[in-house]
């Protein structure tokens, strides 16, 4: 991957909460995430770490008035997509970033053929005529795999196995173009064989379609087979942000070095639930680094302060007061997500 | 294919069904203990004259064979005399039955309509005042009897706004200068097919009043449905991945949500119809709508049995009609359930 790919979507200092019966929840605390053109980052985290809020955050599906974004940036091309108004972001939506969800059954419409889902999408963005949109129809379904037949055009949601509703999903999602697909958890509800094909499938996407894509996912073993960077998620805030192997090989987060030492070596599926510890309640989080509490090398700084992301290796950013003495790496204020060379690096610090 | 083996399997249960009421009802006018004989010739006659009637009328033959020519005559058509108007019980019920039907299906068309956008609406605007008023007036509906509707229609509209007629099918003058060619027996539909526009006019101010009436409580009945299965359509990861992709908020509601919503509002919506083929009986007295009702009510007075039993009959082979079209309008939405 060279360095020379353009931002495609870059979030910055994303805040979000949710008004609820038991009060604010502090859902995302300055999510940082940079995805470049015809890349998959992973997103990787505990349960209920914000991984599927950030992803419905992009597309400005979260519902308001309880869901309040109260700071920060989403830019897709450089625009700035928490400024667009309702209409706007419902044009691009499925024609600029579209997202697929866990359970492929539940998202697709049971009550019409899938074939006229995914040709109603086409329409709906393209104004294209019936006769091509069925052809844009048919190329979609051969893009994911499937048969761009008449069979499979008229069959049902309920017709189809697992697998091969992820694969409707896909075509539904990307049938306009999309040149950024969110998958939140595309595997987690399908069989272990399917799942492989599915994240083939992906890879196969990004190299025939140049779909960037990030892939929600609390499997590591997925995102480290799956991925080129990897983007490690805590309690709202994103920790850690390089290149798979960087980041799995010489993680410099305290978090993401318990995740690699929870990974079962040689094996491919990792589940992330054995570090010492919960996840904390988001409606009182622990103050500072939001980690202190489970943290291995907390430092007395820890609770009073919020690690600000610098710089661990070329495009490889870590937010941790330990790894920043320890490593050197205290170089002044990181701004993430723009390339170490590029103008603007050094124009102040996140707030 | 399965959805024909699905279609056939249904048609076969309601004329099975069909069957069923008929004979039951054949055997409750033999339960009642009244004399028809004694109906058909009248209240003096002396027994020799009600033992001729009851040769006549074919009583007097074990039960067995009535049954037998019963169902053969019922299938042929031929669902004997009235005992009081003594034309043939089907011409009568051929004669009122129009006039109910228009009355029935313009109120179910209306209460469709109104229930399914204000149960629409309300499960989008949930919370905001829209749903509350909306509720209100569902409530309003469903719990207000239909006589004290009917009275209080009539007095606004006819006593204090002098906007609509109070009672009746026609105005006696209009009748006379603009007489309807009668085609399908519905007032309102022929002259409007012969285009004739001062009858068309007079029946349809008549057939406003009556029709409110009758359509208040399905209206009530089907906006609370189409309110709660909305509510959970629109919670469906389908309606999220839908939003995801574009697919505006009204397109949502009206297509994703309200296909897999519609089918428990089918079925009210036949359950009310069955509500209104009898809610007609009282709607038709009070506004003197020379309806079905109006003949069934006078039949049941005069203990006229062929009349009673052949309005039995046509009242229930609506209701299974109307019952075999919803169940299969639900196959034909949702492809899932010819297959369970
Ligand atoms: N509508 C809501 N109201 C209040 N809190 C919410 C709401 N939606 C999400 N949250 C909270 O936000 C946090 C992040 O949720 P999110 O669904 O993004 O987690 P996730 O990382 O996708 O987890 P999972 O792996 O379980 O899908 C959770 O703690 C959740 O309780
Ligand atoms: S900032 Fe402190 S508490 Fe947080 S991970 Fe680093 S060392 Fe641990
Ligand atoms: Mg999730």
């Amino acid at each position: 991957m060279s360095a020379a790919t353009a931002e495609l979507l870059a979030i910055h200092d994303l805040r979000l909460q949710f008004r609820s019966m038991r009060g604010l929840v502090k859902a995302l605390d300055g999510v940082e995430l940079t995805v470049h053109d015809g890349e998959i980052l992973g997103l990787v985290g505990e349960s209920g770490c914000g991984k599927t809020i950030t992803g419905l955050a992009v597309l400005g599906l979260l519902q308001r008035p309880q869901a309040e974004i109260t700071s920060g940036a989403i830019l897709y091309r450089g625009d700035d997509l928490l400024a667009k108004t309702d209409a706007q972001m419902q044009k691009l939506r499925g024609r600029d970033i579209s997202m697929v969800f866990q359970d492929p059954l539940a998202s697709l419409n049971p009550v019409f053929a899938v074939g006229n889902q995914i040709e109603d999408v086409v329409r709906l963005h393209k104004g294209v005529s019936r006769k091509e949109a069925r052809e844009t129809t048919y190329k979609a379904l051969a893009s994911v795999g499937l048969p761009p037949d008449k069979d499979t055009f008229k069959r049902y949601p309920h017709q189809f196995s697992g697998g091969m509703r992820q694969r409707v999903c896909m075509a539904m999602a990307l049938a306009c173009g999309s040149p950024l697909l969110i998958a939140d958890e595309p595997t987690t509800a399908l069989d272990v064989t399917i799942q492989a094909q599915i994240l083939n499938l992906l890879l196969k996407l990004r190299a025939e379609l140049d779909v960037a894509q990030i892939l929600i996912t609390h499997n590591v073993g997925v995102a480290a087979q799956t991925c080129d960077r990897i983007a490690v998620m805590y309690a709202g805030s994103v920790v850690e942000e390089g290149p798979v192997s960087e980041v799995l090989k010489r993680p410099h987060h305290p978090y993401t070095i318990a995740l690699y030492q929870c990974l079962p070596h040689g094996r491919t599926a990792a589940e992330l639930q054995t570090i010492p510890g919960t996840v904390p309640d988001l409606i009182d989080p622990p103050t500072g680094c939001r980690f202190h509490p489970r943290c291995s090398h907390v430092m007395e700084i820890c609770p009073t302060a919020k690690p600000q992301p610098v710089k661990a290796a070329e495009r490889h950013w870590v937010s941790c007061f330990w790894a920043a003495e320890g490593a050197g790496l205290s170089a002044g204020p990181f701004r993430p997500p723009t390339p170490p060379d590029a103008p603007g690096t050094d124009d102040g610090a996140p707030a | 294919m399965t959805i024909w083996a699905y279609v056939v399997r249904r048609i076969a249960l309601a004329v099975l069904v069909l069957f069923g009421v008929a004979t039951i009802t054949f055997l409750m006018v033999r339960i009642v203990p009244s004399d028809p004989a004694a109906v058909y010739v009248g209240s003096n006659a002396r027994p020799e004259q009600i033992a001729q009637a009851r040769r006549d009328l074919g009583l007097d033959k074990p039960l067995y064979v009535q049954y037998g020519i019963y169902m053969k005559n019922l299938v042929k058509g031929d669902w004997g005399d009235s005992l009081r108007t003594k034309r043939p019980v089907l011409n009568d019920i051929m004669h009122f039955l129009p006039t109910s039907l228009e009355l029935i299906i313009t109120a179910l068309v209306v209460a469709t309509i109104v229930g399914v956008i204000f149960g629409v609406t309300t499960a989008h605007r949930k919370g905001t005042w829209i749903d509350l008023v909306m509720r209100v007036f569902s409530t309003g509906g469903v719990s207000i009897p239909a006589f004290w509707l009917a009275l209080m229609l009539q007095i606004a509209f006819f006593r204090v706004l002098h906007l609509l007629p109070v009672a009746g099918q026609s105005d006696i003058f209009v009748a006379q200068a603009h007489p309807i060619t009668a085609i399908t027996g519905m007032p309102v539909v022929d002259a409007l097919i012969t285009g004739n526009w001062p009858a068309f006019t007079d029946s349809a101010r008549h057939l406003v009043l009556p029709m409110l009436c009758l359509a208040a409580y399905p209206m009530g009945v089907i906006m609370r449905m189409t309110r709660s299965s909305m509510l959970e359509a629109m919670g469906n990861d389908y309606i999220r991945m839908a939003r995801a992709l574009g697919v505006p908020p009204r397109t949502l509601l009206y297509k994703d949500a309200l296909k897999n919503a519609f089918g428990p509002v089918l079925t009210v919506i036949g359950l009310t119809f069955a509500y209104s083929l009898t809610g007609t009986f009282f709607v038709e007295l009070i506004f003197a709508w020379p309806g079905l009702g109006y003949y069934a009510t006078t039949s049941i007075l005069s203990m006229d049995y062929p009349a009673i039993m052949g309005v039995t009959i046509m009242v229930a082979a609506a209701y299974v009609l109307v019952n075999l079209a919803v169940d299969l309008a639900q196959a034909f939405l949702d492809p899932r359930i010819a297959l369970s």
